[in-house]
Formats: structure tokens, C-alpha cells, sequence
């Protein structure tokens, strides 16, 4: 082979090799995103139905109740409140009253079922998607900072 | 100023004369913030009139270039030692210090809270930046004048600008007043010697690829890019990698122990956001030995190093910004975000500026065969560079998505391994070819010899280790073949190679962090796996069993730390009917917060870790446990280590420091082998 036709080859088997890397890439991304809705837009019937999405709020103050590892939450954006189920070991910083975005299902009976509730590393912080809820929800919030 | 010469009979006011001797206020702050400020003005001094005296060529100004580097280092010193000072006093007149300390934080978190949040992380930041300058400054003798005033020029230029970001938005010696009885102490999670070494490898890493950027750019403005450049770029740019590596590794053990989640990696937009500057320094390192060895590859080096760089400062933008939903994310205000966006796009856009200018006038460098060294670092760049663009695609993607107006969303980890994986796949495989070919032009019969044998292993334990650890998968098949090609690759060519005599320490260098490739890809393939997690409710007396471990839960004790209370759990340890040990997992509630803190209990061994964390209380004496079976998960660390290693073995090379003596006159090819 000439070292000109071996560049060519070089170039082309690149070029194929990014057009397949691009393809799967692009399939993978198409698969593996969730949406966020709000609590008021799951009311308005505008959640995916049997997709994974993401729902954002507070935890209702008073709504959590556990029953051995199921617990049972109420996120709300203040507009709409909508019942959560969760099966595990709930992160150390969720609480009611606080910010909490979880991630999951919505079954037929309007329970949304999670199976991801959202980690966060600092108190004070509030999930930006959780802010956006309560923002939408144009309801005057508490602000979560501690003096 | 003793005002505290008088009693008062708040009982709060006498507890803080008893302790802390800060009540004193003191001028210490403002004498930091006045460092900090003279900084900015000595940076700029380093930035401009050394590079004008290079291009012009007056002696006298880029003799200023060293100075001002060792000047800028003592006066962020003296800032960042006054921001020590105020917490080792408890000064909570200062906003940082009352937001991120207080007094009853054991000492050593205390001078760890001086990162512990953004102001003073910043801080940590720009000080390992004049420290990095400072080194150039020190162990550049044997470089031509120019050429280290341009990289200390360059470097002065980036000092600047995060100086006048820390002065202008993120002022650490902000005060409060009056000042505050009791600080709000440091966030539990962060309460941890993790966090002592976390933060400042990582910043290393992420501020020494500055260095490798300084070199690039100032070969670009000099107009000589060649084989020199690439050669004293090369052990800058490995031992910022080398911090890059172990701090992302520490970062990921400490999330496995202290979080408990019991996870290592969450393709978190953090976690990206220093692994997408890793991938490129990876590339870079590679990239720069082709450019050293054979003079090719320089406008791609070059890109490369300004990449890099350029997605350190992206991680910093994401990190501070708060724009993204991440387990990483604080309290953020969006003006320093925008501040580090035209910071980004200034040095973006000017680098590619100036590269647009320079690059055509670059030779092209040695040619090669298809099937040479060449091609094989070529196609690990590309798969590299590819593998970035993925994560920084889906990094990106819920912000792209979000500034459309299309809704918001989120990215899941199976986007990123199912297009992480197969890319790395090529790589492992190519990771022992690679330095038995030779440069230029090779020939297929040379390999037959040194790969025979790694293929056969590889066939081999491709059918059977799978089998032996639990299930046969072909995941699992690849990815154990694959690890033991290299690792048989590595051992089979070392014995070879001593045959001829003593190679390099290069050479060592590269093949212990590919060794450590091979052993971090059997962890992360065993622990994926054959892992196995439950989260169950016990009562004491209880057992539950995962991976043949046993762990009974006797019950829950209260026990007192200096600043919190915990619940003690204790789980005896049983495998085969043997007991092995204790465990005593913790929810820790600190004094300071409302938030409780998991503390995992982890039997870490050679083959296994297994892992027992306490969730909530539930009724009648029960507690919901989480219990992990992780087979092989040290080695991912280790493996971790292993590429560090190397790399300071590579980094340690005599040539980098005879060498660089030689190529000075003139040379403007190097034409070794």
C-alpha cells in the first residue's frame, strides 16, 4: 500500500468509527432521559405514562409514614400534592418540610412510585428542579435557609 | 481592641472567652484581603511585561517573570494563612469562618474548613496555582529565558483572572457584623479525613493542567512548537495528572465509606465534571509522547492541552454555578457562574485565537505506517477525545435542553456506561499492542512473539474466571479477558525487555499504570457483576445473609462524639459459620445541623469488602439496615494507585532532566528514537 492510499484508509475507518460511536451515542441519550414534571402539571394529566420521570417539590409536613422499609410521602408544589411510595433507605437529608426530588413511575391509582429518591451533600440546598416546581407553582414558599 | 476586658454575666459570652481567644477582633483578615489584592496587581505585572520583554527581547523584563511568581506566592500565602488563622481563632466576625466553623470542631476540621466551602475552596485554589507557578519558576533553569517568561506570563494571566473572580464574588474575608456568638459549623458530611486530602489533590490536579496549557500557549505565541516543547511540557503535564487521578480515586472511596451508598461512581455531573478533564490529560500524555519521540501530532497536542485546561475551568463553572442537579450541589449564588463562563470564554476564545493564527504555519512532523506506534496512541487519543465528548454531551445535555425552553431533564448512569464501555473496550485491547510495536513502521510478524502468550491467557481466562466467580456472562468474559491480556502483556514484555538490560524509568513507569488499568477494569467488572446490596428491617437478634456473609445485629447503643450524638449499631460477622468480627455502623446527629449522618461499617479484605449501614429507626427496637456484599471493589482504588504510580515513576525519568539541557541549543527536530 502507498503511504497516500494508507492515510486514506486511516481517515475513512476513522471517520466510520465516529459515525458508529455517534449512532450509539445518540441511542444510549435517547433512552436514558427523564423528565421533569410538576406536581401541578402530573395533576393536569400531562406525566408519561408508563415512563420514568422525575417529580420535585417539599415533602409535606405530617405526610411520611413508614411501614418497615415502605415509606409513603406526599410531595407537593403547593399547587398540587401527589403520593409517593418508596421501598428502601431514604437519604439522610430528606425530610418534611424540606426540598426532594424523586424519580419513578406514576401508577394507575396516581401513586407515584420511586425508585430513586435524590441525595443532596448540604442542607441549605435546594434542588434546583424542586425550586422550579414551587416557582411555577407562583405560591409564596418558606425559604428553606436557616438564619 | 480588648473589649472583652469587661464580665459580662452572659453565661454564652464567658464560655467563648474560655475557649476561644478570638474575641480579640484582629486586622488579620483585612491584612489577608489586602494580600490578596496586592496579588492581583503582581499577577498582572506577571502577566504582561515578561511576555512583552519576550517578544521583544529585553533581558531586564523577563528577568521579572521569577520574582513576580515567588511575590504572587507569598502574598496568596499570606492570604490563605490569615484565612487559617481566623479559624484556628473561631473569628466569627468573618462571614466564611461563621458560616463554616465553630467552636466545638475538633481542630483538625477546623483548618480543614478553609476548603470546606466556596469562598475559601477558591482560596485553596489559587494558592496551588502560585505554587504551581512558583515550581515552574524553581525547576525551569535549564529553559531558554523567553520561554519561561511566557509560561510564567501565561500563568500570571490565569492568576489574574481568578484572583479578580475571588475578589470581586467571592471574597472569604467578607465580615460580619456584629460578629456571631457560635458559628454554624461544617457540613457533617464533610466532617471526614476524606475531605483533609479529597479537595486539594483534586485541585491540584485540575490547576497543574494550567501549567501544561501555559507551555502549549506560550509555544504557540513564541511560534515553536517542536519536539523541546513537548518534552518539558511532558512531566508537568503527568504530575498533574498523577494529583488529577488520586484525587478523583480518593473522591470515589470516600464517596463508597462515608456516604453510604455504597455505590463509587454515579456518573454525577460533578464527578464528570473532573473525569472530562482526566480523559484529556490521558490523551494529552499520550499525545505528547508522539509529539517528543517524532515530532508529529503537534497542533492536536497542542488543542489537547487547551482542552484540557479549558474543562477544568467548565468543572469549576458547573461545580459553583449550581446549575446543575448533582449529590455535590451547595448553596450557590448564579454570579460567580456567570463570572467563570466569560472567564471560560475569554480563555477559550483567545487560545483558539491564537491557534488559528499559529497553526498553519506548524510542520507536520515525521510520517508513519498504518501499523505503528502512531496509529496505535492516535487511536487511543480519538477513543479517548470521543469517550469525553460522550460524557460531556450528556453532562451537558439537561442544560442545553433547559436554555431551550424543551422541559427539564436529567441523564441516567446507563446512558453513560452504555456508551462508556464499549469505547473503552478497543482501548484495553490496544493497551498491549501498543509498546511492543515500534515507531514509525512495524511489522506484523514482530508481534507474534511478545502477544502470543497474553492471547492465549487471555482466550483462556476469558472462559473460565467468569465461571469461577459466580455466573458466566459475556460482559463479564470480555472484560476479564481483557484485563488479563494486559496484565500477562506487561509481565511477558518486562521479561523480555530485562533480557536487553535495565529499561528506562519511562518505560516502567508505563507499564505499571497500564497494569493498573487491567486491575482497576477486574474490579469494576467484579464488583458490577457479582455485587450484592439488600436494604432490610432487623430486630435484634436477627440475621441476614448476602455473598456467603452473615451479619447478626445484636442492637443499637448511644454513644457521644465531640460535637454529635450516634446511634451504635453492632453486627457480628459470621462467614462459614466462623465469626470474623464486628461491625459497628453509626447515625451520627451533629449538634450543629438537623440532618442526621450514615457512618458505614466496611470489613474490607484482598478479594471482598462487605458493608453494614444503619437507615432509620423503626418500631419496636427494629431498624431498617442496608448490608452490601462487594466483591473485588479495592481494587478499583488500587488500580487507581497503580496508574499514580506509574506515572510518578514515568514522571521521575532522568532524561526529563538531562535532556532538557541538551535540546535547548537550537534543536529544533529531535530525532530520537
Amino acid at each position: 500500500m502507498k503511504p497516500r492510499h494508507q492515510r486514506a484508509l486511516l481517515i475513512v475507518g476513522g471517520l466510520a468509527a465516529l459515525g458508529v460511536a455517534a449512532y450509539f451515542v445518540l441511542r444510549a441519550l435517547e433512552s436514558n432521559i427523564a423528565f421533569f414534571i410538576s406536581p401541578a402539571e402530573v395533576v393536569a394529566g400531562k406525566a408519561p405514562k408508563d415512563k420514568v420521570f422525575r417529580i420535585g417539590g417539599m415533602v409535606k409536613e405530617g405526610s411520611l409514614h413508614r411501614q418497615d422499609l415502605t415509606v409513603r410521602f406526599v410531595i407537593t408544589d403547593t399547587a398540587a400534592d401527589i403520593p409517593v411510595v418508596y421501598t428502601g433507605i431514604l437519604p439522610d437529608l430528606f425530610a418534611e418540610g424540606k426540598g426532594a426530588v424523586a424519580q419513578g413511575k406514576l401508577r394507575e391509582d396516581g401513586v407515584f412510585h420511586a425508585t430513586e429518591v435524590l441525595a443532596k451533600h448540604d442542607e441549605n440546598y435546594m434542588p434546583p428542579e424542586a425550586a422550579h416546581a414551587l416557582e411555577q407553582a407562583q405560591k409564596a414558599q418558606r425559604t428553606l435557609a436557616k438564619p | 481592641m480588648r473589649l472583652s476586658k469587661r464580665r459580662k454575666p452572659n453565661a454564652l459570652w464567658r464560655n467563648h472567652e474560655l475557649k476561644a481567644p478570638c474575641r480579640k477582633a484582629t486586622m488579620i483578615p483585612e491584612l489577608g484581603h489586602f494580600a490578596l489584592i496586592l496579588a492581583l496587581f503582581t499577577a498582572l505585572v506577571q502577566g504582561t511585561l515578561p511576555l512583552y520583554g519576550a517578544q521583544r527581547g529585553h533581558a531586564q523584563w523577563m528577568a521579572l517573570a521569577r520574582p513576580a511568581a515567588l511575590a504572587v506566592f507569598l502574598l496568596v500565602s499570606v492570604a490563605y494563612l490569615a484565612l487559617t488563622w481566623a479559624f484556628y481563632v473561631n473569628d466569627f466576625s468573618v462571614l466564611y469562618v461563621a458560616g463554616h466553623s465553630n467552636t466545638r470542631l475538633p481542630l483538625m476540621y477546623r483548618l480543614a474548613a478553609v476548603w470546606g466551602g466556596h469562598e475559601g475552596s477558591l482560596l485553596l485554589w489559587l494558592l496551588m496555582l502560585a505554587g504551581w507557578s512558583l515550581a515552574v519558576a524553581l525547576f525551569s533553569r535549564r529553559l531558554p529565558t523567553a520561554m519561561v517568561a511566557r509560561v510564567l506570563a501565561v500563568l500570571g494571566l490565569v492568576m489574574a483572572g481568578l484572583l479578580a473572580f475571588v475578589l470581586l464574588t467571592s471574597n472569604p474575608f467578607e465580615r460580619l457584623l456584629p460578629a456571631a456568638e457560635e458559628g454554624r459549623s461544617l457540613n457533617p458530611l464533610l466532617q471526614d479525613p476524606g475531605l483533609v486530602f479529597h479537595p486539594p489533590l483534586l485541585y491540584m490536579g485540575y490547576v497543574g493542567l494550567s501549567v501544561a496549557f501555559a507551555f502549549a500557549i506560550s509555544a504557540l505565541i513564541a511560534g515553536q512548537l517542536d519536539a523541546a516543547w513537548a518534552r518539558w511540557s511532558r512531566p508537568w503535564t503527568t504530575v498533574a495528572w498523577i494529583f488529577l487521578t488520586l484525587g478523583i480515586a480518593l473522591g470515589s472511596w470516600w464517596a463508597y465509606y462515608e456516604l453510604g451508598w455504597g455505590g463509587w461512581w454515579f456518573w454525577d455531573p460533578v464527578e464528570n465534571a473532573s473525569f472530562m478533564p482526566w480523559l484529556i490529560a490521558t490523551a494529552l500524555i499520550h499525545s505528547l509522547a508522539v509529539t517528543e519521540k517524532r515530532g508529529s501530532f503537534k497542533n492536536w497536542t497542542v488543542l489537547l492541552a487547551i482542552a484540557a485546561f479549558s474543562l477544568s475551568l467548565l468543572g469549576t463553572f458547573l461545580v459553583r454555578s449550581g446549575v446543575l442537579t448533582s449529590v455535590h450541589a451547595f448553596a450557590t449564588d448564579p454570579k460567580r457562574g456567570v463570572f467563570i463562563l466569560i472567564l471560560l470564554a475569554v480563555v477559550i476564545g483567545s487560545s483558539l485565537l491564537l491557534y488559528a493564527t499559529r497553526a498553519p504555519q506548524v510542520s507536520l512532523g515525521g510520517r508513519f505506517a498504518l501499523l505503528s506506534r502512531e496509529t496505535m496512541l492516535l487511536v487511543n487519543n480519538v477513543l479517548l477525545v470521543v469517550a469525553c465528548g460522550a460524557v460531556l454531551l450528556g453532562t451537558l445535555y439537561p442544560l442545553v435542553v433547559d436554555a431551550l425552553g424543551l422541559g427539564k431533564i436529567s441523564v441516567g448512569p446507563p446512558y453513560f456506561n452504555t456508551v462508556f464501555v464499549p469505547l473503552m473496550l478497543p482501548l484495553l485491547f490496544l493497551v498491549a499492542i501498543g509498546p511492543v510495536l515500534r515507531w514509525k513502521r512495524a511489522e506484523p510478524r514482530e508481534l507474534l512473539r511478545p502477544l502470543l502468550l497474553p492471547a492465549v491467557a487471555a482466550l483462556v481466562s476469558a472462559a473460565l474466571l467468569p465461571w469461577l466467580a459466580g455466573a458466566w456472562r459475556m460482559g463479564v468474559a470480555w472484560a476479564l479477558g481483557l484485563a488479563v491480556w494486559i496484565a500477562t502483556a506487561i509481565v511477558w514484555q518486562s521479561i523480555d525487555r530485562l533480557r536487553k538490560g535495565m529499561p528506562t524509568a519511562s518505560w516502567w513507569g508505563m507499564q505499571i499504570a497500564h497494569f493498573g488499568i487491567a486491575v482497576f477494569v477486574v474490579g469494576v467488572t467484579m464488583v458490577s457483576s457479582y455485587e450484592e446490596e439488600r436494604d432490610v428491617k432487623m430486630s435484634p437478634g436477627e440475621v441476614v445473609t448476602v455473598g456467603g456473609h452473615t451479619f447478626k445485629f445484636l442492637g443499637v447503643s448511644e454513644a457521644e462524639g465531640p460535637n454529635y450524638v450516634a446511634a451504635v449499631g453492632t453486627f457480628e460477622l459470621y462467614k462459614d459459620g466462623k465469626r470474623l468480627r464486628l461491625l459497628h455502623p453509626e447515625k451520627r446527629h451533629y449538634d450543629s445541623s438537623a440532618m442526621p449522618m450514615t457512618e458505614a461499617a466496611i470489613d474490607a479484605g484482598f478479594t471482598r469488602d462487605v458493608y453494614v449501614s444503619l437507615g432509620e429507626p423503626l418500631a419496636d427496637g427494629a431498624w431498617a439496615v442496608r448490608v452490601y456484599y462487594k466483591p473485588f471493589v479495592d481494587w478499583i482504588w488500587g488500580g487507581c494507585l497503580l496508574m499514580a504510580i506509574g506515572g510518578a515513576i514515568a514522571a521521575s525519568d532522568r532524561r526529563y532532566r538531562i535532556a532538557v539541557r541538551r535540546a535547548t541549543p537550537a534543536v529544533v527536530h529531535s530525532s530520537a528514537l
